[in-house]
């Protein structure tokens, strides 16, 4: 991924004759980027809209009184995806690292509980979210056991808990088993326990190195908080479908999708960001410094 | 009445799978001794010394700290390594945190010392071997002869009674291997009881109250260092210290 960079030892200078001065070609090449950008949505506007099923197509995705008349109703129902990620969230980033631990643990003792960690993980990514939707959160109510909750917000909850601490379980092994073992070894060699080198030594480096993936599975976590909605809780999701049976028209679902678009591409930026800040971080000096303009778009800026 | 003896190798058997480690290895390391392990890579070296950490399991015979038998059932091995330092070849700070807390880590959690006495405790360590200005830099801003010197302090504050060096220079560049032996000569001379697996011979010859020369898992020769780097009985040993006057290195 990196290129070599030439160590600047003060007798070879760096090869920068052949690129030109910088600032013209950082110019250069974002002109260049611009015009390929508009001359290609030019051609797909062009096509798109000479189709000939267009105007039937505009007027049922973009119905401008329909959108702002729906917007109302739709947009403060998204409170309800909004909590729901952000709890399902906190108690993800605790189970699934619960789960990478118990996943970690050595010794031929401990294989019952490797063995549970591992069925779990296999199990809740393996199938698909909208069966165990159904499974737990219209199953377990039917049961009339006494003292369950029967709230679909807390059953939806608990699945997305459980599905997406699978995933991320997995994220964070990875991080554990990217720490070389002699970091353990080392820990262990001053008297530290297995637990207190985990603790101290492992998991907080394990931790920093998975924070761009997790947050990469947090992005999907907030588009599924819509499967919710199908257990009974009215969500963004719910409220646009009921918005489009009254009207006839799919423009309320383009609400719903720009309201999502906005939340999660900020969020994919700053994972973007993180991303770069890493490899700077444990790259060269001289990639560092060669880096740290910084990339949108993958165009230097 | 004596005091019991640092520490005693009885036996040591030690394969990894079918590969033979160690094979039999006896040794005694008596209180403020200085022993220099030498011979080829793959002679056993570093494994040994991670034997008597119990960072290996071994696969038969004894080793006893002070009089007590450390491989024995139940011992309680985190309390074994308290006394025993061991200083890796490649380091192994932690790199997510500062010089001092990698020195007060293991004070701290190991031992119950609070912030301040541990805090205090490694700036003098640290002021000792010249390294008080980078008690608060992150490993990676060090050189390589600093880090193995933070890696030193590191081992030294939980004021072990043994410390085992495993080829402590060997990922250093030449410039910077003086510091750190500078470092174990000191400590040489106030009495550490040590145990030294290096290829520096010069270093070996200077420092060591006694040097064994291991081939193939083996101690094929022991002896004072003017004994064994002069007149070395056994020929592979002679053919070591040969190919390592060939080198340059002695």
């Amino acid at each position: 991924m990196f290129e070599e960079a030439p160590r600047n030892s003060g007798a070879i200078p760096p090869p920068r004759a052949s690129q030109g001065p910088r600032i013209g070609a950082g110019a250069r090449s974002l002109l260049i980027a611009a015009t390929s950008t508009v001359v290609f949505f030019a051609a797909v506007a062009l096509v798109v809209g000479n189709s000939p099923g267009w105007e039937d197509f505009r007027r049922s995705f973009f119905d401008w009184a329909i959108f702002s008349a729906s917007a109302e109703d739709i947009l403060p129902k998204f409170w309800v995806n909004v909590r729901l990620f952000l709890i399902a969230e906190a108690l993800i980033l605790v189970l699934g690292l619960v789960l990478a631990v118990m996943r970690s643990l050595p010794g031929p003792v401990l294989f019952p509980v490797r063995l549970l960690a591992t069925i779990y993980v296999d199990l809740f990514r393996a199938v698909p979210g909208i069966l165990v939707i159904f499974m737990l959160g219209l199953g377990v109510p039917a049961l009339r056991l006494p003292g369950v909750p029967n709230d679909p917000f807390f059953w939806g909850v608990v699945v997305l808990t459980l599905l997406y601490s699978a995933y991320v379980s997995e994220v964070y092994r990875a991080g554990i088993e990217s720490v070389h073992p002699s970091q353990a070894a080392a820990a262990r060699s001053l008297g530290m326990s297995q637990a207190q080198a985990l603790r101290y030594v492992v998991l907080p480096q394990a931790v920093r190195r998975v924070i761009p993936p997790l947050l990469n599975d947090f992005i999907g976590l907030q588009k599924d908080t819509v499967l919710v909605s199908f257990i009974g809780v009215v969500d963004i999701f719910r409220q646009s479908q009921i918005e489009q049976y009254a009207s006839f028209n799919f423009t309320p679902y383009l609400v719903t999708a720009l309201v999502f678009l906005a939340l999660t591409i900020p969020l994919a930026r700053f994972t973007d960001w993180m991303v770069a800040r890493e490899r700077n971080r444990r790259g060269s000096s001289v990639a560092r410094r060669g880096s740290r303009r910084g990339r949108i778009f993958g165009i230097r800026a | 009445m004596t005091a019991p003896t640092p520490l005693v190798v009885e036996r040591l058997w030690k394969s990894f799978g079918d590969l033979r480690v160690l094979s039999g290895i006896d040794l005694v390391v008596e209180e403020h001794e200085v022993v220099c392990l030498i011979g080829a890579s793959g002679s056993g070296k570093s494994t040994l010394l991670r034997c008597i950490n119990l960072l290996e399991p071994i696969d038969s015979g004894r080793i006893l700290v002070d009089g007590q038998e450390i491989t024995a059932h139940g011992v309680d091995v985190d309390r074994v390594r308290r006394r025993i330092g061991i200083v890796f070849q490649s380091f192994n700070l932690f790199p997510h945190m500062s010089v001092i807390d990698n020195v007060t880590l293991a004070p701290r959690k190991v031992v119950g010392r609070d912030r301040r006495a541990a805090d205090e405790q490694a700036m003098g360590l640290l002021q000792r071997f010249g390294l008080a200005d980078k008690a608060h830099d992150f490993p990676d801003r060090l050189s390589g002869g600093q880090q193995q010197r933070v890696a030193i302090v590191r081992a030294l504050a939980m004021q072990p009674e043994l410390l085992l060096l495993d080829e402590v220079t060997s990922a250093l560049d030449p410039e910077l291997i003086a510091e750190v032996l500078n470092v174990i000569r000191e400590l040489a001379s106030e009495g550490m009881t040590m145990i030294i697996a290096t290829h520096e011979m010069g270093f070996a010859r200077d420092i060591a109250s006694r040097v064994l020369f291991l081939d193939e898992g083996r101690i094929l020769e022991e002896g004072p260092p003017d004994l064994i780097f002069r007149q070395p009985k056994e020929a592979r040993t002679q053919e070591f210290l040969q190919r390592i006057i060939e080198a340059g290195r002695l």
